[in-house]
């Protein structure tokens, strides 16, 4: 295509449009989204409903919130790690704390990196 | 440079997709059955050890199933092509040297790679798939892909391997290919399988060792390059693209058997209409046209199968013309009174979409870009809302004749209102 006339101005600093994958996965290939039952995390942001974005390829650490599978079901909790006990954390006054031990069953699933949360 | 290959595959890849977002399947016996639940095509290895053979008729192994608990789960392509594509996507990072070999499989030259163990390299794949997909996977390490392959096998057969096998650390290759039958071997067909054991090779050892000018006369060169390849000679290069298919084919056995034409023509309408959306997806076109029918050859009951294959004058992509030669062609070959089991068809003569010589007689030359315009945005909407949201009515929009997956999983990674549930309790 020839155009005629004069080039636009703008046409120098043209940019692609804002991409959310971009912005809010990292890797791919590990990222799922995961629905939220339950209110047991509240106060971190995370109500019943919302979607998680969870990268599986991040490292459980202390204070992350995660999906664990506990007994089977997958759950989400803040982890946390005292010396040699694991602790799984809920936020919200009503819940109790989960310390993991030997005969649980207990795997993390992923990292959850982001909340999408209609408002 | 030594050429070296890992090859990388899922152990019960179809099971394991299962188990990622079901863990109570883990540590239990689970199958997964085919299209139309018909036989046992994945199981899980608490499955195998109950004695469930691969292929096995569902109907056939109900006992064991029920006596033992078994998990039963109808095939779930959507969730399993997913996981598949973020598998292939995790290896793609150790290189780009890769060949998508199956839906579970493939091969990595790590040809250059300099780690100073390839068993440590390997080990560091297995864990980076398993820890971002969920899938565990087995790694087989050899100069040759037949070798890979070899490999591969061992690494999934002896447990104290951990999932994996490094043959070019093996001092005496020729004791473990003793232990292997030509069954087993990689592009070792039934028939040259039997031919070879007529002729006293039973083992990879024997075949690797076999004569040469033998082997080409009755195997042709394929069978050459297998036993070149079990010396150590790699001659089977890993295929990064794989050229454009051949020929498209879609075809299911029916829920139910269908006796009138109509439902077999809706059936296939709905089969055209799939694989022209995988030609379109390959911006190609088809100039020929199988289409084919038939009863239950494991039914006691009146039986007929038949075919036909109709050389299309233009070469399209146009969804409703080829639904009507599909059409036309099914009455052609349908007789009434059968109880039709399975129908199918099958585009080929494939040509490029921007290499055609239009008819002189038709009007195609003015409305093919309405056409391909049309298709496009059908194809974009199936995409963006989910399979057959548009389709061709012919097709039939109850779809009766449908398959049963009674007991098929939520499609966990591609729907939005079926997405996997955490508790927060």
């Amino acid at each position: 295509m020839v155009s005629a006339g004069f080039p636009s101005p703008a046409d120098d600093y043209i940019d692609t449009n804002l991409d959310l994958n971009e912005h809010l996965i990292k890797h791919p290939a590990a990222t799922f989204f995961v629905r939220v039952e339950g209110n047991s995390m509240v106060n971190a942001g995370v109500h019943s409903g919302d979607i998680l974005i969870v990268d599986r390829s991040l490292e459980p650490a202390d204070k992350k919130i995660i999906i664990a599978v506990i007994n089977g079901e997958l759950t989400v909790k803040r982890v946390r790690r005292h010396k040699d006990k694991l602790c799984l954390v809920p936020e919200n006054d009503g819940f109790e704390t989960i310390t993991v031990t030997e005969e649980m069953d207990f795997q993390a699933w992923g990292v959850v990196t982001h909340v999408i949360h209609s408002v | 440079m030594e050429n070296l290959f890992a090859l990388i595959d899922c152990n019960n890849f179809y099971v394991s997709c299962e188990r990622v977002f079901n863990p109570q399947y883990q540590g239990k016996a689970v199958v997964v059955l085919s299209n139309n639940d018909g036989c046992i095509i994945a199981r899980s290895n608490e499955a195998k050890a109950l004695g469930i053979a691969m292929g096995t008729p569902f109907f056939k192994c109900k006992d064991i199933i029920n006596r033992y608990r078994v998990e039963v789960l109808s095939s779930n392509y959507a969730l399993y092509g997913d996981m598949s594509r973020r598998v292939m996507n995790t290896l793609q990072q150790f290189t780009p040297s890769l060949e998508v070999y199956s839906i579970d499989e493939a091969f990595l030259s790590l040809t250059g790679a300099h780690d100073t163990s390839f068993s440590d390299y390997a080990r560091t794949i297995k864990m980076t798939v398993r820890q971002w997909t969920g899938i565990p996977v087995s790694v087989g390490i050899g100069p040759t892909k037949v070798l890979a392959k070899i490999a591969n096998k061992l690494a999934k057969r002896v447990e104290t391997y951990g999932g994996i096998f490094d043959l070019t650390a093996c001092k005496d290759i020729d004791v473990l290919l003793e232990s292997l039958t030509v069954h087993e071997l990689w592009g070792i067909g039934r028939q040259y399988a039997s031919l070879l054991s007529r002729h006293g090779i039973l083992t990879a050892r024997q075949l690797k060792y076999a004569d040469d000018g033998w082997i080409r006369k009755h195997l042709t060169v394929t069978g050459l390059r297998i036993l070149w390849e079990l010396r150590g000679i790699s001659c089977i290069p890993l295929e990064e693209a794989p050229p454009p298919k051949k020929g498209i084919g879609s075809s299911r056995s029916f829920g139910r058997p269908v006796e009138a034409l109509d439902e077999l023509s809706e059936a296939v309408s709905s089969y055209i209409s799939r694989a022209a959306e995988k030609l379109r997806a390959q911006c190609s076109l088809a100039s020929v046209l199988h289409v084919y029918l038939g009863t239950n050859r494991f039914r006691q009951m009146p039986q007929y199968s038949n075919g036909i294959t109709l050389t299309l004058s233009v070469p399209t992509s146009f969804t409703p013309h080829l639904i009507r030669y599909a059409k036309e062609g099914l009455k052609k070959i349908y007789k009434k009174g059968f109880q039709y089991q399975k129908a199918g068809v099958f585009l080929s003569g494939i040509v490029p979409q921007d290499q055609v010589q239009l008819g002189l007689f038709t009007r195609d030359r003015l409305t093919a870009g309405y056409k391909r315009a049309l298709m496009d945005s059908i194809d974009g909407i199936n995409r963006k809302w989910g399979k057959g949201t548009l389709q061709c009515a012919s097709a039939g929009v109850k779809q009766t004749w449908g398959m049963r997956q009674e007991m098929k999983s939520k499609n966990f990674t591609t729907r939005w209102d079926e997405l996997p549930v955490a508790r927060a309790g």
